[in-house]
Parts: structure tokens; sequence; C-alpha cells
């Protein structure tokens, strides 16, 4: 195995067993704060000495959450509650719930009747994200939030530590940013299927380490020879593509992904937090900044000309909606993003995914022909 | 002393649907005048057009007469056409395709120059709204109110809305050419106020045994609440019809024809394009609805700018879910309701996320049983007559039981 392939397969291996890496936190000690989707202020939490710990939902069929959501809620919402009605997070010290889609409001009242033990941290961050006073708003709620991880962590939160915090995140940025960019350039050697577990490790694992793991990867691609990648290859655009049947639709069809769009994904780490002297109003602006999402106020779609930039920035031929069923951010978005790339010349696929499905014909055949068109 | 006011000729309900018709028509007449006209969101401050002079028109409303009068389906398969998912509320999806088309026989509205956005009853709001913007390449001005994190609504919210409120009146100023005149805007929100209070009491006389009115009516007359709050003439008709009502009440009438033996509480949106429908069949087990959240809940009473801002946080959708909870309890239990009948509602995540936990707490808090049907507000084809029916039989038969059992204890 090479060095690639070693680092790679510890990721793999964390991407897909979060709650081992649930239990070596609790194992050691550790107070776990739940991350429901989306800009929770993990450095925050990191701050207080506690480990944030990505919530997006599993690959499971859900049955105690039909008992608080109707069906037509997302997957993402309803597995991760499903978890919760089950106990498996009955150890963490706190969840954090943003407020960014309707969906999420329910969720919020949802996990507090049914998950009593696990006390709920509403985020709220403001949507006229980019005025002086939205910046304001989410400020203030940073500092509730900082307030109540104090009292579940026991211990103040410095500005120094928070500080220290963003600093370590953002080098978690840089890193990725760069892993993300080699990655899309040497598709023989990430596959999306890796390259979503690169990510999705970072949900479960403290910055700082994951970010070594990253560094090293990052840097054995630059060194690799050039690609010479002859398969389609596209951009996949929408908050999450974290779907096992879909992901190997992707590596069976030689379907090279050279950039996201995701929520999940890189818009992660797309912009640093800026060190400011109070470092919550650094976080703050770097939401107000944040384009590319679903979930943010973008009365200009720049989302959709964003997209265009990555497509032909990234030599990509098309761009692949990944659509969660049921989210109706990403549904309000296609409509207008897909004449937006019609108006370039730029093909695009949507397909609809859910943490429920067991299978993924029809998007296969979708994906072929799609493929097709475009070589 | 109440007494039909001698100027109370025409009914309130006739005079409040020529208010809103005549609210379109202002709006028609200001663009034709060649003045900028907006869309704006049923929750929206409405002091600031209001005071402004500025005529705006409600695609939600929109979106509720087209599906009362047909046009819910038609237009929702067309929104779909162009892409839209059948997910996706279908107000929006009505008003995708009337942007679209810019014509409906069901009802037009005039094609907007600027967006009033306020997603305090839903995100849902904010994307629709965005699309819009993109789409018809005008301003849109939102102002966001995040859903309560507790009872009460914060002081940081309070700063929030106020720095929007005012960022919106300087845009509208610039927009218009019309001036904000704080005298004017003091007499809004007095009319408003007056409307608001108007209405409670209205509504508040649901709590009378019988009910002076068809709790149907309600739906009705929440449109104008939404359209004229701010207008002279809307404070005028809400106080005519709470006259009228409490004259019922010393008349031992009702706008509810025949004899009530149910009250219950209906919660959510109507379904418009099954209004009568939905109606007929409570009618015909002699059900009256003697509850719904725009009861209390849309009231929006302030002393000062700060609960005015406020106010536009406590709308339903908004609250905190406790508070939610309380508001319906409360009215339910004044207005003696013996059961429930929830409409899980197709179109609304926001509204809808919550119902079974809601179900539950007011079996639980307000001691009554509770149905559930599916329905959707202006997508008629989520409906099922049979499946309404059904739950309302199986409402009807634990009523009943209960109403036995009450009989029987009171006899011993
Ligand atoms: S944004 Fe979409 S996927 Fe995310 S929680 Fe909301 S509805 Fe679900
Ligand atoms: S029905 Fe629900 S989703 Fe639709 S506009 Fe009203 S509150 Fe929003």
């Amino acid at each position: 195995m090479n060095s690639i392939e070693m680092i790679l397969d510890e990721l793999r291996f964390i991407s897909a067993h979060p709650k081992q890496q649930l239990e070596q936190y609790l194992a050691a000690g550790k107070k776990v704060v739940g991350c429901l989707p989306y800009y929770c202020p993990e450095e925050l939490v990191a701050a207080a000495g506690m480990v944030p710990f990505g919530l997006w939902g599993a690959e499971i069929q859900v049955s105690e959450a039909k008992r608080y959501f109707p069906p037509f809620i997302c997957s993402l919402l309803q597995t991760t509650l499903e978890l919760g009605l089950k106990g498996e997070f009955d150890r963490l010290t706190a969840v954090m719930i943003p407020l960014l889609c309707d969906s999420l409001k329910g969720m919020e009242a949802n996990w507090r009747y049914g998950v009593k033990n696990v006390p709920v941290i509403t985020v709220a961050q403001a949507q006229n994200r980019k005025m002086q006073a939205g910046l304001t708003f989410t400020i203030s709620q940073y500092r509730k939030i900082k307030k109540q991880l104090e009292e579940l962590s026991r211990r103040p939160i410095t500005d120094q530590a928070i500080a220290e915090a963003v600093k370590s995140y953002n080098e978690q940025r840089r890193v990725m940013r760069k892993f993300l960019a080699a990655a899309g350039k040497h598709p023989e050697l990430i596959s999306f299927s890796d390259r979503n577990a690169v990510v999705k490790s970072s949900y479960f694992m403290d910055a700082a380490a994951h970010t070594v793991k990253v560094r090293e990867l990052a840097e054995l691609l630059e060194q690799a020879a050039e690609s010479s990648w002859q398969g389609p290859k596209v951009v996949v655009s929408g908050i999450t593509a974290d779907y096992r049947g879909l992901i190997k639709i992707f590596n069976d069809c030689k379907l090279a992904v050279v950039d996201d769009q995701l929520t999940q994904g890189s818009l992660r780490f797309r912009l640093d937090v800026p060190l400011t002297a109070d470092p919550l109003v650094g976080m703050a602006e770097q939401i107000g900044k944040i384009e590319g999402c679903p979930v943010l106020f973008d009365p200009g779609k720049q989302r959709g000309h964003m997209l265009i930039h990555l497509v032909k920035q990234s030599d990509a031929q098309g761009v692949i909606f990944v659509q969660t069923k049921f989210c109706d951010p990403e549904e309000f978005d296609y409509v207008p993003l897909k004449s937006m790339l019609e108006k370039e010349g730029i093909p695009s696929l949507l397909i609809e995914a859910d943490k429920q499905a067991a299978n993924y014909e029809q998007a296969r055949t979708a994906v072929e022909t799609f493929c097709e068109i475009l070589s | 002393m109440a007494e039909v006011n001698k100027r109370d000729i025409k009914p309130a309900k006739i005079r409040l649907k020529e208010i809103a018709d005549k609210a379109t028509q202002d709006a028609w007449e200001a663009k034709n005048r060649g003045e900028k006209i907006g869309w704006c969101a049923s929750n929206f401050p409405q002091e600031i057009p209001t005071t402004l002079g500025i005529h705006v028109v409600y695609p939600e409303n929109q979106g509720a007469a087209i599906g009362a009068k047909g046009g819910g389906q038609r237009m929702c398969e067309y929104a779909e056409g162009l892409g839209y998912s059948s997910d996706i509320c279908s107000y929006a999806r009505i008003n995708f395709a009337y942007t679209d088309l810019k014509e409906c026989p069901e009802l037009n509205i005039p094609q907007p120059d600027f967006l009033l956005c306020c997603n305090n009853i839903c995100n849902c709001m904010l994307k629709w709204y965005e699309n819009l913007a993109f789409q018809l390449d005008i301003p849109l001005l939102l102002i966001d109110i995040p859903r309560l994190d507790a009872y009460e609504c914060d002081q940081d919210r309070i700063d929030y809305i106020r720095a929007q409120f005012d960022y919106c009146i300087g845009r509208l100023e610039e927009i218009s050419g019309k001036k904000w005149d704080e005298d004017r805007f003091k007499e809004v929100m007095a009319i408003s106020q007056r409307s608001s209070k108007a209405w409670l009491k209205a509504v508040d006389y649901m709590k009378y045994t019988p009910s002076p009115f068809s709790g149907f009516d309600i739906f009705n007359n929440m449109a104008v609440a939404c359209v004229a709050r701010g207008r002279l003439e809307g404070a005028e008709a809400f106080e005519q019809l709470a006259r009228e009502y409490e004259e019922n009440i010393k008349n031992g009438t009702s706008t509810f024809k025949v004899k009530e033996e149910y009250r219950v509480l209906f919660e959510g949106i109507a379904c418009w394009a099954h209004l009568s429908y939905t109606f007929k069949t409570l009618r015909n087990f002699g059900i009256n609805v003697t509850s719904t959240i725009y009861g209390p809940a849309f009231s929006f009473l302030y002393q000062n700018l700060d609960e005015l801002m406020a106010a536009y946080a406590y709308v339903p959708n908004c609250n905190v879910f406790e508070r939610e909870v309380e508001l319906r309890v409360k009215d339910a239990i004044k207005n003696k309701v013996e059961g429930a009948i929830i409409h899980m509602n197709r179109s609304c995540k926001k509204w809808s996320g919550n119902l079974y936990e809601l179900e539950r707490q007011l079996r639980e808090q307000a001691g009554i049983p509770a149905v559930m049907f599916d329905g959707d507000q202006s997508d008629p084809r989520v409906f099922s007559e049979a499946q309404y029916l059904t739950r309302v039989q199986g409402l009807v038969e634990i009523m009943a039981a209960n109403k036995g059992q009450k009989e029987e204890q009171s006899c011993e």
C-alpha cells in the first residue's frame, strides 16, 4: 500500500464508522457536542475544550422518527432524529441545531421532545447576513451560544481560546482547499468516493488531527505525475452527495468530480474565518461571505454564477445536481440555476437522492446517459 | 350597548371582501399611473408600505383565491412543467406559474416592481422571493425574522428587525420616490391597533356556546386582516364584524346555520380547493370550528416600536414550540372545544414539521381527542374526501362518547 492509500484508508474508515470515533472521544473523557447542518460555530465548541461532531444523518430506514416528522421531510433530518430517538447520541453533551431551513426549525422541537436527555443549543444566524445589523445579530447569538457552552463545559471560553480554535480551523480549511484542488486534478488517484470520505471524516475528527492527515495527502497528490484522465469531468452541486449508491455509480461510470459546490463538501472549507479582535465578529463575517449555498439568503443567485465559474475554472464538461429528496431550498434553486447553466451551454443533470433509498437504478441510467452526452 | 350601527347596511363580510378587492384594484390603478408597486409576503410589516402610501399585493392571497376558484391544480402543474418540484409550497408554485404566464382567469394581480419578503412564517419565503427577484430582475427587500429560540422575543432580535425596518423604509423611499412621514406612521399604527383589537374582539365571541359565527368565516376574513389592517375602512369593517357577532349572541343567531352539536379546533390553513367539502362535512355532523390559530395569533398588538418589531416575531410558525402549543391550548380551553381536526399540510414544512408532537400535546394539555388529515392549501391533488370523512367520523364517535360520559356523570 502506498502512502496515499494508507492515509485514505484511515480516513475512509473514520468516515464510515463515526460511532467508533465518538466512542473513542467519550472513552478519553471528552465532552462531545453534536453539530447538525449548517454552519454551527464549531470553533466555540473546540474553544470550550469539547469535540464538535457532525450529525448529517445516515443511510438507514426510519421507524421511530415517523412519530415526529411527516414523510415529506428530508431524510437527512429524519435519519438523524431516528438515531437520536434510538439512543445513539445519548452520551452527547448537547446538540446544536441551526434554523436555516423550515425542516430544521421543526427538528429543534422534535429533538427536544424525542431525545430528552440531550439538550439542544439553538443556532440562529442572520439571513440578511451582509448588512451590519445582520452581523450584529449573528454575533449576539454566538455570544449566547458561547455562554451555553461555558455552562455545559463548566469552564470559561476565553477570546484567546476562540482565536486559537479559529486558527486551527483556518489551517484545516487551507489544507482542505489544497487537497480538494489536487483531488480534482487527479481523479485517477482520488475517486469521488475518496473525496467524500476525506471531507466526511472532517466532521468526526478533531480539526488539528484531520489537518495532519490531509496535509500529507495533499502534498503527495501535488507531487504526483500529471493525470491523463480521459473520462467525463463534472462539478457536483447540492447540499450533500453522501449517498453510497450514488457514489458507486459515479465510480462505475468513471466520472471525475473535478470540483464541488456541496454544502457538506467544499463550502465548508472555501472561506477562512477572518481573525478579528473579537473573534465572534470574524465568525459572523464568514457566514456573511459564503456563497453557493442553498440555505443562505442569495437574492442574486450567486450560487449560479459561482457554479458557472467552477465549471470553467476546472475544465468540467457539465454539472450534476444531487438533490436531497424533500429539500425545498434545493428544489427552489434548481430552476434558475439550470437556466443559468443553459445560457452558458453547460449541460446539467438532476439526481434526486434519499438516505432511505434502497436502489439507484434510475439514477444509474441517467448518469450513464449523461456521461455519454459529455464524452 | 351593542347595537348594529345604522352605517352597517352592508354585512361586514361583504365590506371586508370589497376592501380586499379594492386593495387589488388600487394596486392596478397605481401601476397604471406609473407608480411602483410591490409583491409582499403576508406577514411583512404592513406598516411600512401603508405609511409610505405604496401599493402592494399578496401572492399568498392570490394563491388562496386561485386555489378556491379551482385553478390550483392547473397552475401547480404549469409550475412543475417549468421544473419546480411538486414538493414546493403550492402558493409558491402558483405564483411561479403566474409570473411566467402573467395571466390567470381566476385572479390577476399587477406585476411587481419590487418585492417585500419576510420569513417570519417560513424560510420557503426566502427561496421563493429570491427566485422572483432573479427572474424578474427587480429589487428584493427582506426583513429577516429568525424563529424565536425562547418564549419571549429577545432584544437582539428586536434590534435586528428594527434595523431592517429602517433600512427597508430608506430603500422604498428611493424606489418609489415617496417620503416617510412620522405622523402618518403614527396614524397607521393607531389604525392597525384598532383593526387588531376589533379582530380579536370579533373572534373572541367564539367562546360563546353556541358560537355566533361559523369558524370557517375566519378563513375568508383573514385575507383582509392581512391586506387592510392599516386602512381605516378595514378597522371599521372589523368593528362592524364584532358588532354583528355581538348582535347574533343577543338574538341567539349564528352564521353557523345548523345546531352546534360539537365544537372543534381546526389546525392549519384551509384546503382552499376543498373549502366547501371540508366545511359541509363538518356542518353535516353539526361540528363548528370555534378555535383556530388565526384567531388569537394574527393580532399584532403593540404599544411602542420595540413591541411592533416583536409582534412580527410572535406570528404563528415563528414562535418557539411551547408558545405555539400554549396559544392553541389556551384558545381551545377558553372556547370549549371538544376535539381537534389537524390539517397535515403537504405544502408547509414549517407548519407540518411539529404537528405530531402538537397533536400529542393538544390531547394532553387540552384534554381533547384529535384527528389528522392530509391536505394542501392550494394543490387539490393531495386531499382525499374519503380520508377526511373517515377521520371526521372517527372524531365524532369519540366526541359523542365523551359527551355521553359527561352527561352520565352529571346525572349521577
Ligand atoms: S436544507 Fe434541505 S437537506 Fe438540509 S435540512 Fe433543510 S430540507 Fe433537509
Ligand atoms: S403555506 Fe407554509 S410554506 Fe407556504 S408560504 Fe405559507 S407558511 Fe410558507
